[in-house]
């Protein structure tokens, strides 16, 4: 496990991330996985216990290795030639690509009931004002989805996506798909001698 | 004359609340002509755009380049007339510019590397080649508005179709849109508030009022006689 604690340390300062930050943030997933951790150690060995949260902060850092160093587009690509179903990751890419578009919609609407004394008050009130927001980010996020349909047939969509492939390996694809299998597989290989 | 590449004859439409939104508009546009829609919020402009690709069916009375605009002909149809929307938000919705632009090609069934160099082409011809490899989202609104030309442009249409083209541009970036539009070749319908814009760029304008076209002339006069200034 340390070992591929270090491997992954090593590629996120090679990547030029800033490692601690990446630490952190791989470490929200620890609350939850410490629950199930808990959970296991009333009905297993202790060594089961403790590999959950450790397994699943090792996951959390290799994904966001991969998110914080590849274009999503690039991950949706790769997911895609791996066999993931077409249409999940087209709802993802839709979803990426709307979601800060909904999110500068609702930052607006706060802006505007602020500025209107909004959000004030009661607790009761405030409740009652972000419900209504809410409904009406949702009716514009609708429309918003009505208005990409329309402009989507209007350059000829017919219901099948049609995308630019451009998936090219080069020499250093090869030199970090090696790595990335190798050494893995050599500190398993090494760990079970 | 030669034939118009639009003929609109009697256009109805009523949303599917009841709201009659055109009352009858009989409509032409010939090659080469830029024709401003002038006319008050709700008064059926964008409302009449959307059919002439065919995103709304009216009355079977739109014929664009001699093709009446019915199902059978709507790929054809929306090949021949590119619409830019008022929101570009709404219309670019891939992850790069590059495959936003190339969608339309794609869809007209070029392989890859001929949609790759249309789109590459129109980006240029739109003036943003630089924003290549960009997500659209990380584009300043006037960007966006050339990336979302770009993508029409690249369905090589007869007939380009503006729905507000200078909203949330600043001026320089409005100088630049009127100076690409200029430059493009075809026809053109411009729906647009901006009557300084209309001036620069309109043939001849037409006035809606309760989805009829109540006058049809110069952006001047229409202007004088609608008093359609906006200070």
């Amino acid at each position: 496990m340390a070992a591929y604690f270090i491997l992954l340390c090593s590629s996120v300062i090679l990547a030029r991330l800033p490692l601690r930050a990446i630490l952190l943030r791989a470490a929200v997933v620890l609350p939850f996985s410490a629950t199930f951790a808990c959970v296991a150690l009333l009905s297993g060995p202790p060594e089961r216990a403790i590999g959950i949260p450790v397994k699943s902060f090792l996951s959390a850092l290799a994904v966001l290795l991969v998110v914080a160093t590849t274009p999503l587009p690039q991950i949706l690509r790769a997911l895609e030639s791996l066999g993931a179903p077409r249409m999940v990751l087209l709802v993802v890419q839709f979803l990426y690509r709307y979601l800060f578009v909904i999110f500068e919609q609702a930052q607006h609407m706060r802006l505007a009931a602020k500025c209107r004394g909004g959000f004030g008050g009661a607790h009761r009130s405030k409740f009652a004002a972000a419900a209504g927001v809410l409904a009406v980010l949702f009716r514009r996020s609708y429309e918003r989805a009505e208005g990409t349909h329309q402009a989507m047939l209007a350059r000829g969509f017919d219901g099948h996506f049609r995308l630019l492939t451009s998936g090219r390996v080069d020499g250093a694809d090869v030199v970090f798909l090696t790595a990335a299998v190798v050494l893995p597989l050599a500190f398993r290989i090494g760990a079970g001698l | 004359m030669a034939d118009p590449v639009i003929q609109v004859r009697g256009l109805r439409y009523t949303y599917d609340d009841g709201t009659a939104a055109l009352n009858g508009i009989d409509f032409d546009l010939y090659p080469g002509e830029t024709v401003a829609l002038l006319g008050a919020n709700g008064s059926g402009k964008t409302t009449f755009v959307l059919h002439l690709n065919g995103l709304l069916h009216g009355s079977d009375s739109v014929m664009v380049c001699g093709l009446p605009v019915i199902g059978a002909n709507l790929p054809e149809v929306r090949r021949k007339v590119g619409v830019v929307f008022q929101d570009s938000d709404e219309q670019l919705f891939m992850p790069t510019v590059l495959e936003d632009v190339a969608f339309g090609p794609l869809n007209l069934g070029l392989s890859p590397e001929e949609a790759t160099a249309r789109a590459r082409k129109s980006l240029e011809q739109a003036g943003i080649s630089s924003a290549l490899s960009k997500s659209p989202y990380h584009l300043s609104a006037g960007e966006k508005r050339r990336v979302a030309i770009a993508g029409v442009l690249a369905m090589t249409p007869e007939i380009l179709v503006l729905d507000e083209p200078t909203t949330y541009l600043d001026p320089p970036g409005q100088r630049e849109l009127l100076s690409l539009l200029r430059e493009l070749a075809q026809a053109k319908i411009l729906v647009t508030h901006d009557m300084q814009f209309a001036r620069a760029i309109a043939t001849r304008a037409v006035f809606f009022e309760k989805g009829r076209i109540a006058a049809e002339g110069s952006v001047d006069e229409l202007v004088h006689r609608f008093d359609w200034k906006s200070n």
